[in-house]
């Protein structure tokens, strides 16, 4: 899968949940939306680049697709 | 089979639910306060004689046909205008009534042409049956001027207009007043020369008329008659059936001769459209039999390849082996599909189900990928449930409607007739929407009270200003919301809005909207009684278009407009069938009923129903699947009744993952877009050929009844099952009744809808179950739908579209339709309706078009980071400076050349309404346009070969 285009959506979602006040529900949120919506390659591809690098990723991106 | 013509009581039924009980020629009667004394006879079975009456309508008392006697009244009263009166005697038959009515009927057919046995109105004339009612034998009158020799209208390219027949019963003008709310019509001059004239004595075709046919539907003569009669005489039978264009779901009578169809007459017990209907399901219907139908199936080794036509058996099983070869070589989710919602209910389960069980994985979407996605994520999350909270008939009930980004004159038109009608009424209107849709002032009568004309992707922003209004001018329901709604969310939630940031001072700045107008438009929506938003694609094909639906949802609760008739959050669903798609399971992560596939306990619920095992993880969504492709990892589609390579957005890429797959399955009645990709195209059934049913943006379950035999041998979900028992996965249906049976006894808000139920009541809305089992016209009365019965409110911060305007890209372009094309117009291109819509044109606000040197009918380049394509200019005032407007229905327009992949961050829904370009005039099409055109003509060659070969 294109990781850029990943990339893009997963900080999409933490723009979203970015208005969350607590931050735990905050990674929560965007953890359990890719979770639940996301097909397991791209979630795959995802958590290897937050591995490897994740600097493209939103900080909120980053916690949440850490507890993948 | 018969005609089974549907009665009519000349007046429309009272609502009253006092009675008064008169008699009627020595018969008793009750029948409702305010009822006419005509109806009253008719719901008896006496029919008086009438011309200017009909059902539909309010009556005229213009004709004196009706006349009748009344013990102790003087006169003889127009029975269609007298109300009935407690312990009232009337007589409708005497000598006296009898010699004024042959007189009335003289005085007619004096100056009507006698060609009885050669009219096309033979056999179905309500003047002929009145000659004959009233025994009119001679007309003793010889006028020396007559209107006989007055000139026929065929401009219409659906019906006709012949002056000479017209009685001047106005019945046509009040139907385009009342029923369709045009006013396009009006009776022009005054005692002899009064004539209906179409706008300011025009042709049909150039007046106003939006040619719904209501006017033809209401004339009493040969006037207005249908082309199609006028060719083939009057039809022998009628099915009800549902229309298959739009969300309202029409329910209309095909009207037959044999297996054709002569004529589609909306249903007057339609419970969507009560009789009425729209210029594209009453006369665009002869897509069916087109000659671009393609009735034999085909496969072809690559798109290089003729194609060569084959035996079903020789399609399905090439097919099969081509997704099992794919599986084999490349995994389990290397295959997907693609359900349809112009397809039946049942057709859509069952692809779904093949994919699922089948295939073994949940690659499986819908084209509610690019429409709607954003309503089922929005409402599923903070109502419970995800759809539209009322029925149509609700809209008579509200005293404020709210329209956002929705054209529902263009998009609905039966429900915006309705609409209008409860404007005409009184009812306040806000309309939030970038440009200048038909009801803000176009439409006759009414006149938006506020007009938020927004930029383009500020959406949240405006309903945040719009709630903090409410909350900050204490406008919230707050017994509702404590008593209905998850109050600690409810205090997030107002503790978020009441912010700086999101006052309508704040977000002026972001949305052009002055801050005055918000405000006001804020109070109106929250203090009248009933306030109800109705929305469309301009919500939720945005960014942020799943915020978007839930700061519309965060709004209605927080006002108290849920739970009753007259409010309500109602999404206007663009497909026939795009709610009952998302309802059968074609979202890649839930079952039907929208259930999770990562739950276990629903899994081994559908485990056990289908005897298959089935995997718990999500699977791709459509535009993942074309990413997928690209990499290598997703090689075979089979696609039922969708073209994404015309629809989807950012085309060129969609076109290139259609190129990089090994095998694509078509299942369409057209070579569509997507069949010029195709290495299997297996023939379609429209929806005269099958039986099922289609769920409308009400939650109506209506039938849809085969009317002919299916060109291709097979209807869709016949064609589902043999290529699901090829592939190895079992299916034994009979008939779509039993797919239906299986639904039922697995979705638990469809549990008591059988076909035997539908045919009963004739529609059925779901929820539909033991508490209610003849439906449910409104969610949410005692409680939301959630687990614990409260309303969830959600924050909804406004984040900023990525796709800027900057120097090189000025404008920004959004996308609509238009009322006589459908969608990717696979349909309507093929019938008559192009004669109002031939091209897609692009609008540009004067101001931008002289800056660029451009006027009206340039040829336009329009210039996006993802493509570019070209259209001839529409300089219009509709839309603002700095935004400029296409629809999208000839795939040689390329408007998706131009959208950008930007996508909802909640479901992916393409961000279609908002793409930065720049225009400029130019004198060629685009690279992009002759290309295509040149892979399309080779392919239609490709298509040629395979039938000159057969």
């Amino acid at each position: 899968m294109k990781i850029e285009r990943l990339i893009t959506m997963a900080n999409d979602i933490s723009n979203y949940f970015n208005a969350e006040p607590d931050r735990k529900d905050a990674v929560a949120g965007v953890r359990n939306h890719i979770a639940h919506s996301w097909e397991p390659r791209m979630r795959k591809a995802l958590i290897e680049y937050n591995q490897q690098d994740g600097s493209e990723l939103s900080e909120l991106a980053r916690a949440a697709v850490a507890e993948l | 089979m018969s005609m089974n013509k549907e009665k009519d009581f000349g007046t429309p039924a009272s609502v009253a639910t006092q009675t008064i009980n008169l008699e009627i020629d020595g018969f008793k009667v009750t029948v409702p306060a305010g009822t006419s004394v005509m109806r009253a006879a008719a719901s008896i079975g006496i029919d008086i004689p009438k011309l200017c009456a009909t059902d539909s309508i309010e009556p005229f008392g213009s004709c004196r046909l009706c006349v009748v006697q009344i013990e102790g009244g003087r006169g003889m009263p127009a029975s269609c205008t007298t109300p009935v009166g407690e312990g009232m005697k009337v007589a409708t038959q005497n000598k006296k009534l009898a010699d004024v009515r042959r007189g009335v009927m003289e005085l007619y057919i004096s100056d009507h042409p006698l060609d009885c046995l050669t009219c096309s109105a033979n056999g179905d004339c309500e003047l002929q049956d009145m000659a004959g009612a009233v025994g009119l034998r001679e007309v003793r009158y010889k006028p020396v001027t007559t209107h006989l020799d007055a000139k026929k209208d065929n401009s219409n390219p659906y019906f006709s207009f012949d002056p000479s027949k017209c009685i001047v019963c106005s019945r046509c003008v009040r139907a385009c007043e009342e029923t369709q709310g045009t006013f396009a019509l009006t009776i022009d001059g005054r005692g002899f020369d009064s004539k209906v004239s179409p706008s300011q004595n025009q042709d049909f075709l150039s007046s106003e008329c939006v040619s719904c046919g209501a006017c033809v539907q209401a004339c009493p003569t040969a006037t207005l008659m249908e082309k199609s009669v006028i060719d083939h005489g009057q039809p022998e039978h009628a099915i009800v059936t549902t229309c298959a264009y739009c969300g309202v779901g029409c329910s209309f009578r095909a009207e037959m001769k044999g297996d054709q169809v002569i004529r589609m007459v909306p249903n007057k017990d339609g419970k969507a459209n009560h009789g009425h209907s729209c210029v594209k399901g009453r006369f665009a219907f002869g897509y069916a039999t087109h000659k671009d139908r393609i009735t034999k199936p085909m496969i072809r080794a690559s798109i290089k390849d003729a194609w060569q036509e084959v035996s079903w058996e020789e399609a399905i099983n090439h097919a099969a082996s081509e997704l099992r070869r794919i599986q084999a070589k490349y995994g389990k989710d290397s295959i997907g599909g693609i359900t349809s919602s112009r397809c039946t209910n049942e057709e859509t389960y069952l692809v779904q189900k093949f994919i699922r069980a089948g295939f073994g994985n949940n690659n499986v979407d819908t084209c509610a990928r690019v429409c709607h996605s954003p309503t089922g994520y929005g409402l599923k999350k903070t109502f419970g449930e995800a759809s539209g909270t009322q029925d149509f008939d609700s809209v008579m009930d509200s005293d404020v409607i709210v329209v956002i980004g929705a054209n529902p004159t263009d998009g609905h038109p039966v429900f915006a007739s309705m609409m209008k009608k409860r404007l005409r009424q009184g009812a306040k209107l806000i309309i939030v929407d970038p440009r200048e849709i038909d009801l803000v002032n176009k439409s006759p009568h009414i006149q938006a009270d506020y007009h938020l004309k927004l930029r383009p992707s500020t959406n949240v922003a405006l309903i945040n200003a719009l709630a903090y209004v409410v909350v900050t001018e204490n406008l919230v329901d707050e017994d509702f919301v404590k008593a209905r709604c998850d109050v600690a969310s409810f205090e997030k939630w107002r503790t978020f809005i009441n912010q700086e940031k999101n006052s309508p001072e704040a977000s002026a700045a972001i949305t052009g909207v002055p801050a005055a107008d918000i405000r006001a438009a804020a109070r109106l929506y929250a203090t009248e009684k009933n306030g109800a938003i109705y929305y469309g694609l301009g919500v939720t094909e945005h960014s942020q278009g799943s915020t978007m639906v839930i700061g519309i949802a965060n709004l209605a609760m927080a006002t108290g407009n849920l739970g009753r008739r007259g409010v309500g959050v109602n999404p206007l669903r663009g497909q026939n069938n795009v709610q009952g798609s998302c309802d059968m399971g074609s979202f890649p992560h839930e079952f039907p009923g929208y259930r999770n596939v990562a739950d276990p306990v629903t899994r081994a619920f559908f485990e056990d129903a289908w005897q298959a095992p089935l995997s718990g993880e999500p699977g791709l969504r459509i535009p993942n699947m074309f990413d997928a492709a690209l990499d290598g990892s997703f090689l075979g589609l089979y696609c039922e009744g969708e073209d994404i390579a015309q629809s989807d957005p950012d085309i060129k890429h969609v076109h290139a993952a259609l190129r990089a797959m090994e095998c694509v399955i078509v299942q369409d009645i057209f070579l569509n877009e997507t069949a010029k990709f195709a290495h299997v195209f297996l023939p379609g059934a429209s929806f005269l050929e099958k039986d099922g049913t289609f769920t409308n943006a009400e939650r109506r379950i209506s039938p849809v009844r085969k009317v002919m035999k299916p060109l291709a041998t097979y209807a869709d979900w016949e064609v589902t099952q043999m290529l699901s028992n090829a592939l190895g996965y079992p299916m034994n249906y009979s008939h779509p009744s039993e797919i239906m049976d299986e639904i039922a006894s697995l979705k638990p808000t469809f549990s008591h809808v059988s076909y035997q139920k539908i045919d009963e009541l004739g529609s059925v809305q779901w929820p539909c179950t033991e508490e209610a089992p003849e439906g449910t016209p409104t969610l949410h009365e005692e409680h939301f739908l959630r687990d614990n019965g409260k309303g969830l409110f959600m924050l909804t911060e406004y984040v900023a579209t990525s796709e800027k305007i900057t120097p090189m890209f000025p404008l920004i372009l959004t996308t609509g339709r238009i009322l006589s094309q459908y969608n990717v117009g696979a349909q309507t291109r093929r019938t008559e309706n192009n004669a109002w819509h031939s091209e897609d044109r692009l609008e540009i606000h004067p101001h931008d078009a002289e800056d660029r040197g451009i006027v009206d009918g340039d040829w336009v380049g329009i210039k996006s980071r993802a493509g570019e394509t070209v259209l001839r200019a529409l300089v219009t005032e509709r839309v603002q400076v700095g935004v400029v407007y296409t629809t999208f229905h000839f795939p040689e327009s390329g408007a998706n050349v131009i959208t950008t992949d930007n996508s909802d961050w909640a479901t992916n829904c393409p961000e279609y309404k908002v793409t930065a370009v720049q225009i400029a005039k130019v004198l060629a099409p685009s690279e992009w346009q002759q290309n295509y055109a040149d892979f399309s003509e080779q392919q239609l060659e490709l298509l040629e070969a395979a039938q000159h070969n057969a």
